[in-house]
């Protein structure tokens, strides 16, 4: 009895030490401390630095360069004699720089009125995550676009500012999670010259522009414009852009369909006379292909 | 117990032998060894890739323990560091998922640590067998390297390749002469004593 009771002690002390030598194989990591959380930028809540026509809520990263052309056809309602509006086209092209993660310019060209256009964009709070998360990014975006036509009159008075357009806006706009992304943009935009006395130099609009990410590449895109004052609704229509976002390797195109054919601010937010109602809509695409011309310096060695 | 015990011969030397395994059993902090700068590469370029496919991550966590040989690794994702800007965002958002799994953990054993020296000044070939958790994914990892001893420092070094699919890491055809079906790791990582 006794031999057993002792038996039974000495097997208690053994496994006592068998558990407190396992215990040493445990989780080693743990005696180093952890870093604490720290803040976390949230990224990529667009593929592209533009939903389809307006200024998106995403930064190019610092020393990154992207070329963009972008595309409109003719609209569909032409028919078949204009091959559903392939026969046409109308063309962007430009250059964005990205100087800091928060800051990027850039400059293009369109065919539409030969506009030669100039932008930048800042944010100065961006969403992140961790210490001092913030819900939202705020961005300013402000540009200025020349129409470089010759003067339909050359005997009147014509002046160079009155080829002149600016426009600003604020985008606020959040990652609401891996697949999807919101953002609204009030914007303002000032032509020095409109078309008739009556009507505004200054137009306003409010943006509302989106993604839903359908597979890991891929992504659904929204990008609408309610005009609120100073476009003669008569002759205009809000604009209205839907596609889809297809990133490979250092490209991005986006393909979509839209009542506008101005690819700048003034131009699709004041000019689009296309009607979806109508059918006079157009198929277009912007392609995006990023360079990196500022190298980090440090690089994996061999 | 202890009044019983006294008179009992045998049960003391029972217990001075469970006394003495268990000294010899416990490992204390000078026996750890550590960094929280330790060293990983990666390269998953092909043949036919116009520009290199690599990353380096210079805060890798490396916990080392001498006495059982039992080597653990941390490794945050977010710190590799690329040349170009939009591989990492690609490296990130479709490849690793690393907002989904924020680390890389290994935990295994040097093979032959009983063998060593870890006091004396010295340089010897290791093998170290465990598992690789990436991606979700947790693989059986066997890999040759080196462990030197200098001056109390331990450095250890080692290459090997991983294969992208045991991770579930999807490389889509039309990257794939860009990116490599494998990758080959290198594991640079000097490590100090885990002080009290």
């Amino acid at each position: 009895m006794k031999k057993i009771r002792d038996t039974i002690k000495v097997l208690a002390l053994l496994l006592l030490i068998w558990s407190k030598v396992s215990a040493q194989e445990e989780d080693l990591l743990k005696l180093v401390a952890e870093d604490k959380p720290q803040k976390e930028l949230v990224k990529n809540a667009f593929k592209a630095t533009r939903v389809i026509n307006s200024q998106s809520m995403e930064f190019l990263s610092p020393g990154t360069m992207d070329f963009i052309i972008l595309h409109r056809f003719g609209q569909i309602s032409e028919g078949m004699s204009n091959f559903f509006g392939l026969d046409q086209a109308s063309m962007r092209m430009a250059l964005d720089f990205g100087l800091r993660d928060n800051l990027m310019v850039g400059i293009g060209r369109s065919t539409y009125k030969k506009e030669v256009d100039g932008f930048i964009k800042y944010a100065p709070i961006r969403q992140s995550t961790g210490m001092n998360s913030f819900p939202v990014t705020i961005a300013i975006a402000a540009g200025t676009t020349l129409n470089t036509l010759p003067w339909s009159d050359p005997l009147r008075q014509n002046y160079f500012t009155s080829r002149m357009a600016y426009y600003s806006q604020l985008i606020i706009g959040r990652k609401f999670s891996d697949k999807f992304s919101l953002q609204i943009s009030p914007t303002m935009v000032h032509q020095n010259l409109v078309a008739s006395s009556y009507m505004s130099n200054d137009a306003f609009a409010a943006g509302f522009g989106g993604r839903y990410k359908v597979s890991k590449r891929m992504a659904l895109t929204w990008d609408y414009s309610y005009l609120l004052y100073g476009v003669d609704m008569d002759l205009y229509n809000n604009p209205l852009s839907i596609g889809v976002d297809i990133e490979t390797g250092g490209h991005v195109f986006q393909l979509h369909f839209s009542n506008s054919t101005g690819m700048n601010e003034r131009a699709f937010l004041t000019e689009t006379t296309g009607s979806w109602d109508k059918t006079e809509i157009r198929f277009g695409f912007n392609l995006s292909r990023m360079f990196q011309i500022k190298k980090k310096k440090e690089s994996p060695k061999e | 117990m202890l009044t019983t015990i006294k008179k009992d011969k045998h049960m003391k030397k029972i217990i001075l032998l469970a006394i003495v395994l268990f000294l010899g059993a416990s490992t204390n902090a000078q026996d750890k060894y550590f960094t929280k700068n330790g060293t990983i590469t990666f390269d998953a370029t092909t043949s036919t890739s116009p520009e290199k496919v690599a990353a380096i991550n210079k805060s890798v966590t490396c916990v080392l323990d001498s006495k059982t040989g039992n080597t653990q690794f941390s490794v945050l994702m977010k710190g590799f560091e690329f040349e170009q800007a939009l591989m990492r965002e690609h490296f990130h958002e479709n490849y690793l998922e690393s907002d989904k799994f924020p680390k890389a953990l290994f935990k295994g054993q040097i093979i032959n640590s009983s063998q060593l020296n870890y006091s004396k000044n010295g340089s010897y070939d290791v093998t170290v067998k465990g598992q690789l958790t990436m991606h979700g994914q947790t693989k059986d990892v066997e890999a040759n390297g080196k462990l030197s001893v200098n001056d109390g420092k331990i450095s250890i070094s080692s290459k090997f390749a991983v294969l992208l699919n045991d991770y579930g890491i999807e490389v889509p055809r039309l990257v794939s002469d860009k990116v490599a079906k494998s990758a080959s790791i290198k594991v640079d990582c000097i490590l100090q004593v885990l002080g009290n």
